[in-house]
Order: structure tokens, then C-alpha cells, then sequence
């Protein structure tokens, strides 16, 4: 008997979680998908009702809009925050003294909760007593500033907030790239005479492709997870004009009692997290078991 | 200024490469005003009186410091009906945050273990699945969950709290652990089985000590994700059991009574204060595990 336990306590000791895993993540995902495939309202109801919710979903102007912010803001946060964040890495990357301090700087909000980062920028944001005020206090009194209450460009708001918070960790990704590079093919790069600005753009940029791709990934994650900093940032607002498909899911769920759509939705952010993470995933499995 | 290690190149004249890093530094410098001014505005709003506030600008240095929006925001601002300060919900909190960040710690760490050193069949499957596992939109699992835990009886409880982190947690916790363990020669469990070492045995006198780095960045990672949690608070909590970020945006979003800018503002650096602390003292290894997992090693 101790010989057994002795010999399967490896597996004993992974079953608890293997089941949570089976139970919690593909179970609870079997579950909104058999949900989003019916009639439930307020309670969840089981009888297959094929794809109703989604042809609900599909005529639904608040979801349209959601999707729609979802990619305005999806695209304009992962470029600035890749193109931010690679700038501001080879900034560093040249021998600054006070690196360290710095680097903290840039990268402090990382440690932030969205809802703070949220409270944040409603506030700077704010134009009755924010950046729009101060400016015209100083005596430029055209001076006109109000994305956060404008329909049109609150979504750009949540951009601003967002690259603010993000930016530094792509930047401590592309620092920690770009000193994986060989320093020996710089310095005789720089040796031959070859500017600086060259010697980036034609051999370490391009030697940190996987990085970028793992930079895109997480950013990616980050956009369609994006829940927390539109809730206290704009709270939706105003009317719905920045509603994302996690704020409509919850909304749905939890203040709408329509569960069928809050399902549905969910199982539509699950599948653009997953053609964009499950090729990654793929092949990082693959390559490490070469 | 000049730095010797720093080749010196044939187009750059020396006032040339001056100039460049005169413009580099102001870049550098812009930039860093750019991260730090939100902190700055509500470091000065947070202890200005609202009159100030009303009056002054965003960006001035408050002319009377007064520390009232900080009181008020510790034991006085109202979430909705009750006005006790985000306190009860900050040692919410810390009452869900350290038992969560301890059990997926622990987990994590037994986990990896047999995923890198006692593969069998199946192990590495089981990875697999985990890691696919990190990276869904937790809107998948929020409506069954909320069934789970009504069911379970611990719906709206701080021990429910501690239980949706754990399992979501797993995930992250599991892979630091297994990536650092790989690393460790398999020869060294071995030999030690050989020797008639278990498998606790094994984990306790070899792995474990080893482990330090890798726990440093389990616990912090851990506990930034469930102390700056949201989603998971505001779904599955109740008045008396909320965590601190949703007592913000309560606090932040009432909409009854005057608008206290200041105290937001106190209450959002308090709520920000823990994860920063961990950030300024152990932020070497915050990057580190932030970074865990992206950049391949």
C-alpha cells in the first residue's frame, strides 16, 4: 500500500488540480456555451434553442458598438503601446546613468489596479475642473479638451489610460530584448562606421521578432479582457459609447438578467482570444518539445 | 559625461553626438513626466480642501496642505449607504489576498514540481490544458461560477473569494514554477530517489531550498493580480465582503451628495499603496515575473 502511494503520489498530488482545471475552466466554458445556445433570461434554462442569442447578439446596436470599440480600441492601444514602448527601450538602451530610476518611472502604473488607474485619468480627464480647466485658467480660453463626456472620442480616452498603464511593461519586454542581443555584432557594427539608427533597424529589431510577437500576445489579452478601467474611467459612457463586449457581458449577467446574451457574448470574446492566442500557444508547446 | 565603453563612431563629430544626448535626456525626461504627472495630481488634489480644488488648478501645488480627504477616505467616504472609509474593505483585501496568494503558491509549487521533474504520461497534457487555462476571458466562467459557489454555500463570502482566486490562479503559479524547475538536472531527483528519498522528501531537502527566486515571484505576481482583481470582487461579493477596489469605484462613482474629489483621490492612492510598496521594494523581481512566461529565457 505505502509502495503504491509512494509511486502515485505524483499523480495524486496533480489530481486536485487537474480536476479543478477540467471542473472550472473547460467545464464552466461547456457550460456558457451549452447556455448561449438557449432561451434562459433570468435563470439559466437547458433546452437548446440553436442560435438565437447570437442572432440577437448580431441585431443588438450596443453589442455592434462594443465590437466596434473593441477593435478602435483593441488596435490604436496595442500600437501606440508596441510602438511606445519600443521607443522608449531604445532610449534606454543607451547607456543612461539613472536607467534604474527611471525605468521605474516608466514602469509603476504596471503595479496599479485599473480601477485606480481609472480614477485617475476621470479625474485629469475631467472638463470642469481637469487638464481642460488648467489650461484655460492659464488664459487660453478656447482651449477644448472634453474626449471623457464627447461620444465620439470617449473611446479614445480609454486608449490614453490604457497605453498609460500598459506602456512600461512593453518597454521593460523590449529592454530585456534588446540586451539579449550580441553585443559583439553591435560593436563591430558601430566599428564599420554604421550609424546607430541603422544598426537598429537592420539587425536587433529585427532579431526580436518572437519578442514582439509575445508583446502583441499579452496586449491582445489585455485589450479583450479590458473591463475594469472603462468601468471606472467611463462607466460605459456616455449613453454607450464605450461599451466593450466584457462591459456588455456583465451588464447582461448581472444588471439586465439576460443570461442567454451575457453567454453569448462571453463565448464571442473567448473566441477572439483564442485565434489569436491558441496558434501562439501551439507552436510555444511544440517548439519546446523539440 | 562621455562613456568609454561606448565606441565612438566616424560620422558622429563630438558637439554632434552632445547634441544627441542632450535630446536624448529631454525625451527621456518628457516621458517621465508623462507616467509620473497622474500620480503627482493625486498625490496634490488628495490634500487640498475642495474649495481649492474648485478654484486652483489641476497641476498647482496645494496652497494649504490638509490631510481631511485622507481620514475621510480611511473611515468616513460612503460606498453607496454605508460611509466607513474603504478600511473594512481593505482588510477585506488583505483577509482575501494572503490566504489566496499562500494556497496557489503552495499548489503552484507542488504542481510544477511533478510537471518538470516526474513526468508521466498525461503530465505534460495536463500543462497544456493549465496553460491554455490562463489565458481565458474570465466572462466564460463568471455565470457558472456564481451558480458554483451559491451551491457550495459560500456565495458573497470572503472564503469564496479566496477559492475563485486560487483556481484561477493555478494557471500562472503552476507555470513559474514548472519553468523554473525544468531548468534543475532531473539527475538530482535520481539520484536522490536511488538514494530512497521520497517524494516529499525530494521536494522539501532540495527543491524547496532551492526555490526562493521563483516563490519571490509567485507571491508578487499573485498578489498584484488578486489584490488589483475587480471583475472577480464586483460579481462575486456582497455589502459586509468587498474588496477594496470595488469600494473605490463605488466610492468614486456615488452619485449622492457633493462630489469629494480630494477624498477619490486619497482613496485611490490608498488602494494603490499596497501593490506599490511590493513594486518600489522587491520591484526587480515584480519585472521579472511580469516577464516570466514572455520572453523566452
Amino acid at each position: 500500500m505505502t509502495r503504491w502511494l509512494q509511486d502515485n503520489m505524483p499523480k495524486i498530488v496533480l489530481a486536485p488540480s487537474f480536476i479543478a482545471v477540467m471542473v472550472f475552466v473547460y467545464g464552466f466554458i461547456a457550460w456558457t456555451a451549452w447556455v448561449s445556445l438557449t432561451r434562459s433570461r433570468l435563470m439559466p434554462r437547458y433546452e437548446l434553442d440553436s442560435f438565437i442569442q447570437y442572432e440577437r447578439l448580431a441585431d443588438s446596436p450596443r453589442f455592434e458598438t462594443a465590437m466596434v470599440n473593441l477593435a478602435i480600441f483593441g488596435t490604436l492601444f496595442i500600437v501606440i503601446a508596441m510602438v511606445l514602448g519600443l521607443l522608449l527601450a531604445i532610449l534606454l538602451d543607451q547607456k543612461i546613468r539613472t536607467e534604474g530610476a527611471i525605468r521605474t518611472i516608466y514602469l509603476y502604473p504596471m503595479a496599479l489596479s485599473m480601477i485606480v488607474t481609472g480614477t485617475a485619468w476621470k479625474w485629469i480627464l475631467n472638463p470642469e475642473l481637469g487638464i481642460e480647466a488648467t489650461v484655460k485658467g492659464w488664459g487660453f480660453a478656447n482651449f477644448e479638451f472634453n474626449w471623457l463626456v464627447d461620444p465620439d472620442m470617449a473611446i479614445y480616452t480609454v486608449v490614453l489610460a490604457a497605453v498609460w498603464q500598459s506602456s512600461g511593461f512593453v518597454m521593460a519586454l523590449f529592454l530585456a530584448g534588446l540586451r539579449s542581443v550580441d553585443e559583439e555584432i553591435i560593436k563591430a557594427a558601430q566599428v564599420d562606421g554604421i550609424p546607430t539608427w541603422r544598426v537598429y533597424s537592420a539587425i536587433i529589431i529585427p532579431s526580436m521578432a518572437p519578442i514582439f510577437l509575445s508583446a502583441f500576445i499579452v496586449l491582445a489579452h489585455l485589450a479583450i479582457k479590458a473591463f475594469d478601467l472603462v468601468i471606472a474611467l467611463t462607466g460605459g459612457g456616455p449613453g454607450y459609447a464605450t461599451d466593450l463586449p466584457a462591459t456588455y457581458m456583465y451588464a447582461m449577467a448581472f444588471s439586465r438578467g439576460d443570461i442567454g446574451q451575457a453567454a453569448s457574448s462571453a463565448m464571442v470574446m473567448m473566441l477572439v482570444v483564442f485565434t489569436i492566442v491558441v496558434p501562439y500557444l501551439y507552436s510555444e508547446l511544440r517548439t519546446k518539445d523539440d | 559625461m562621455t562613456d568609454m565603453s561606448y565606441a565612438p563612431t566616424r560620422t558622429q563629430s563630438p558637439t554632434t553626438k552632445l547634441v544627441l544626448r542632450f535630446i536624448l535626456y529631454i525625451l527621456l525626461g518628457v516621458f517621465a513626466l508623462f507616467y509620473l504627472m497622474p500620480l503627482f495630481v493625486m498625490i496634490t488634489t488628495s490634500l487640498k480642501s475642495l474649495d481649492e480644488i474648485r478654484t486652483g488648478d489641476l497641476v498647482s501645488l496645494p496652497r494649504e496642505v490638509t490631510f481631511d480627504a485622507w481620514r475621510t477616505a480611511w473611515s468616513g467616504a460612503c460606498t453607496g449607504i454605508q460611509c466607513e472609509g474603504v478600511r473594512p474593505y481593505f482588510l477585506n483585501s488583505l483577509l482575501i489576498a494572503i490566504p489566496a496568494v499562500l494556497i496557489s503558491t503552495i499548489i503552484g509549487a507542488l504542481n510544477g514540481y511533478v510537471v518538470a521533474q516526474w513526468k508521466f504520461k498525461g503530465a505534460n497534457i495536463f500543462f497544456a490544458l493549465l496553460l491554455f487555462g490562463c489565458f481565458i476571458p474570465f466572462q466564460v466562467v463568471l455565470l457558472p461560477m456564481a451558480i458554483v459557489l451559491g451551491k457550495l454555500g459560500i456565495s458573497g463570502t470572503i472564503p469564496g473569494l479566496i477559492f475563485v482566486h486560487v483556481i484561477y490562479g493555478l494557471g500562472f503559479t503552476t507555470l513559474f514554477f514548472r519553468n523554473y524547475y525544468v531548468s534543475i538536472p532531473s539527475e538530482l531527483t535520481k539520484a536522490a530517489k536511488v538514494d530512497g528519498a521520497g517524494f516529499f522528501r525530494i521536494f522539501w531537502s532540495i527543491f524547496l531550498p532551492l526555490s526562493l527566486p521563483i516563490i519571490v515571484v509567485s507571491v508578487i505576481w499573485q498578489f498584484t493580480q488578486i489584490w488589483n482583481d475587480f471583475l472577480f470582487g464586483v460579481s462575486f461579493s456582497q455589502a459586509g465582503t468587498q474588496p477594496v477596489t470595488v469600494a473605490l469605484n463605488n466610492i468614486v462613482n456615488s452619485t449622492t451628495g457633493v462630489k469629494e474629489y480630494n477624498v477619490d483621490m486619497a482613496a485611490a492612492i490608498i488602494a494603490a499603496l499596497p501593490t506599490l510598496l511590493v513594486y518600489v521594494v522587491a520591484g526587480k523581481y515584480f519585472i521579472r515575473g511580469l516577464t516570466a512566461g514572455s520572453v523566452k529565457g
